[in-house]
């Protein structure tokens, strides 16, 4: 950005030097050079993006790509496939910085699949049309100082997501940045043993989210300013069917009070504005000092499936939370109301009406009569309140009665 | 620009070359160029094949910006290849499938020539397929090795007369995969048994390959002694003609011209297997192929809609807003496709609009 904006500055200031010559056929040579300059730096774009793609074929197992300071445009996804061992390394976050907005081939800014051991560091990935690093089916992924981020106002026409690790194991997000994304900024998918830290998340619809995952830590982050902050879910109709065993803790959490941007038909698109921590259907989830703060609809909600009222047709599907721990957070909020908008706008403004005093704790208060573990269990948290919903009789029985709930 | 364009080609054969060598098994030398194979004669511009190599056609192909294409696969000498009722047909190692694409210079009348512009090989060697792709040059005279992929414009007159004039991707090695792809190895994905059962058919017509057009393939493969377990021909499953109504019944054809599309990616062991929704012309399952499923991570692909495929409603589909679009954040397939293929479309709405 700043490399742009420093090179743009330096060429307007030379132009408006220039054509102070009064003599008309300067001008036209001053044109003409123009255009010779202007079209070998878009050959030299295309070169760049030919080098640098043939690179990422070409890698010798063990190798590490080097990727030079400035600012590179690329109107195809550069991918990385079948290969091990191999760094993909920029100069620094906003230092290396990958753009593509021309782009006009490839769902994603940067693909890498079918691979092992892969880093990929110290570099931002800018304006991709779809999501701006995805990796699947990858052992060993390793995203270290990486920032990706949408320009501009965050709109619902940027991509997805940020990073995007699906079907992988060995997932290691740190020190990453992700800004702007119309669905999640850091989102882990039907991977297995994966750690978040560190990483800092703004400006998207959620945050973080790990979707259908087995063995996540995500800890240290700070999610501000999006939608919702961390997301843990597990949706119906997928081949990892079943996520558990997520640790949410040390996470600075606040303000993610964002208007939802996400395109209808997502199911980031239903969370509310305002949402700390939303977990979905999920298992098996410890939520510990954490800071959530300044989330106005919600510190932590725990929902079922049902929640959503989108049907489930996947019969192998699980649509019940279990065994959610939430404890030893510190939780704040200043005296305002929950969100209006969107269907828990709804929900809060006719069935719930909290008010100004909403509880920090939310959950739907459907249980799964079948099963004898506790869906949630709440302890030792500073400013702890906490509210029953009672959706599945309709909000009749709301009950900040936490009794029932606290851990044994 | 030419000699930088040389330059770089002689680097990428050199880089490949050693990328090749490094791997421990006896892979071919990629060539560079596609006359070096020798499977066409003289320059291959005329795309005459040279013997063993077999000219074949798909009831219903891939769309691919309405480009033609000419398909050929070469067995190696004496080697057979074994009927399989519902997967590609396993060809053995050392086949080359051949697939040119081009452009008729006017759709209307073949006659007035045509503008190759790729010409794509899957090579299965001893440790799997290979895909490897050479660009026609503009004087049409040879095909170059090309790793990196590229973007070309393409103009010709369609079928109805209009001038067109749009962006051609060739991909690069890797994208190839993004499609040649079942349990992350290498497949052809065309030549199945069920896309092979019918009479051979080429805008250039048959006869310059000396194939009776009114012969089905399968049993001209049978006769030149190259398939073999080959059972009667009636019971052998048989893709419909996607734009021949005569061919199969609406479902049929909405579903073959899904899974040719779509299924390489959208089907179990695929790469779109992430998203649940199953393509395939086998799967059965209403939800898996779309019916009132909703997205995963579709992101703005979703289109503000809420099911993959809502019955009766196309405009609420999901599915026909991502073939409708050619935004590379938005459109299906991922690659391959900088228009829409409007026919195609309109065949999956009539479809979905026909549900009850």
């Amino acid at each position: 950005m700043t490399i742009i904006k420093y090179l743009s500055q330096k060429n307007s200031a030379i132009l408006s030097h220039k054509t102070l010559q009064p003599l008309n056929n300067m001008k036209k040579t001053l044109s003409l050079c123009c255009i010779i300059l202007f079209s070998t730096s878009i050959f030299a774009q295309k070169d760049i993006q030919k080098k640098i793609q043939t690179q990422f074929i070409m890698a010798e197992n063990g190798s590490t790509i080097l990727l030079d300071e400035g600012s590179f445009s690329f109107t195809a996804s550069l991918s990385l496939e079948g290969k091990k061992n191999i760094i993909i390394k920029g100069k620094g976050k906003d230092k290396t910085i990958l753009s593509f907005k021309g782009q006009t081939d490839g769902a994603e800014g940067i693909r890498i699949s079918n691979a092992e051991n892969i880093t990929i560091e110290d570099l931002t990935v800018q304006d991709s049309k779809g999501d701006a690093v995805k990796t699947m089916n990858v052992t060993g992924i390793t995203f270290r100082n990486i920032k990706t981020e949408w320009l501009g106002e965050p709109k619902a026409t940027n991509g997805s997501y940020g990073l995007y690790p699906v079907q992988c194991e060995k997932v290691l997000i740190e020190g990453c940045e992700a800004i702007g994304a119309s669905d999640a900024g850091i989102y882990v998918g039907q991977s297995k043993d994966i750690i978040v830290r560190k990483s800092r998340a703004y400006h998207n619809v959620a945050g973080i989210e790990i979707e259908n995952s087995i063995n996540a830590e995500v800890y240290e982050n700070e999610s501000t300013e999006n939608t919702g902050g961390i997301l843990v879910f597990d949706l119906p109709d997928l081949i990892l069917k079943k996520g558990g065993n997520t640790k949410v803790f040390k996470n600075n959490i606040h303000h993610n009070n964002f208007p939802n941007f996400a395109p209808k038909g997502n199911i980031v698109a239903k969370v509310p504005d305002g949402t700390g921590v939303l977990i979905l259907a999920a298992n098996h989830v410890d939520i510990f000092d954490n800071q959530i703060i300044n989330n106005k609809s919600m510190g932590v909600g725990v929902i079922s499936y049902f929640t959503t009222e989108n049907k489930i047709k996947d019969k192998e599907y699980y649509p019940y939370s279990e065994a959610i721990t939430i404890r030893d957070n510190n939780f704040e909020r200043q005296k305002v109301k929950a969100t209006g908008r969107g269907r828990f706008g709804q929900i809060y403004r006719f069935k719930l009406r909290f008010g100004k005093n909403v509880p920090h704790i939310l959950w739907d208060g459907i249980v799964d009569d079948k099963n004898p573990n506790p869906v949630i269990c709440i302890k030792n948290n500073k400013n702890e309140s906490f509210a029953n919903m009672d959706i599945e009789h309709n909000f009749k029985n709301i009950s900040r009665d936490k009794s029932k709930v606290v851990c044994k | 620009m030419k000699k930088v364009f040389l330059l770089f080609i002689s680097i990428s054969i050199f880089a490949l070359s050693a990328f090749y060598q490094k791997s421990d098994h006896d892979s071919i030398m990629p060539k560079e160029k596609l006359s070096d194979y020798q499977f066409f004669e003289g320059n291959g511009s005329e795309q005459k094949p040279t013997k063993g190599v077999l000219p074949y056609s798909l009831n219903t192909p891939l769309f691919s910006d309405y480009a033609e294409k000419l398909r050929f696969v070469k067995l190696p000498d004496n080697q057979t290849v074994a009927y399989n009722a519902t997967e590609v047909l396993d060809f053995p190692v050392g086949s080359t499938i051949i697939k040119t694409f081009y452009y008729p210079n006017d759709f209307r009348k073949p006659e007035l020539g045509r503008k190759l512009i790729e010409t794509r090989l899957l090579i299965h060697e001893e440790d799997g397929w290979k895909a490897l792709d050479y660009v026609w040059n503009d004087e049409q005279t040879e095909a170059y090795l090309e790793v990196a992929g590229d973007t070309k414009e393409v103009n010709y007159i369609d079928v109805n007369g209009k001038k067109k004039k749009h962006e051609y991707g060739i991909p690069n090695i890797n994208q190839c995969k993004g499609c040649h792809n079942r349990n992350e190895k290498m497949s052809p994905i065309g030549p199945s048994a069920r896309q092979l059962n019918g009479v051979f058919h080429s805008s250039l017509g048959g006869e310059q390959y000396s194939i009776k057009s009114a012969d089905n393939q399968l049993i001209n493969w049978q006769k030149l002694g190259i398939l073999t377990n080959l059972p009667a021909i009636e019971t052998v499953p048989k893709a419909a003609v996607w734009n021949k109504p005569e061919s199969g019944s609406l479902d049929e054809r909405a579903r073959i011209w899904l899974d040719i599309n779509c299924a390489h990616c959208h089907r179990k062991g695929g790469p779109a297997q992430t998203s649940g929704l199953n393509l395939s012309i086998h799967e059965t399952e209403p939800i898996a192929y779309g019916i009132l499923k909703t997205p995963v991570a579709a992101g703005r692909g979703s289109g503000n809609r809420n099911y993959d495929i809502v019955r009766g409603k196309p405009d609420e589909s999901i599915i026909v807003y991502r073939m409708e679009s050619t935004d590379p954040g938005i459109m299906m397939p991922e690659v391959g496709r900088k228009t829409t293929h409007k026919e195609g479309v309109e065949l999956i709405k009539e479809w979905i609009k026909a549900m009850k």
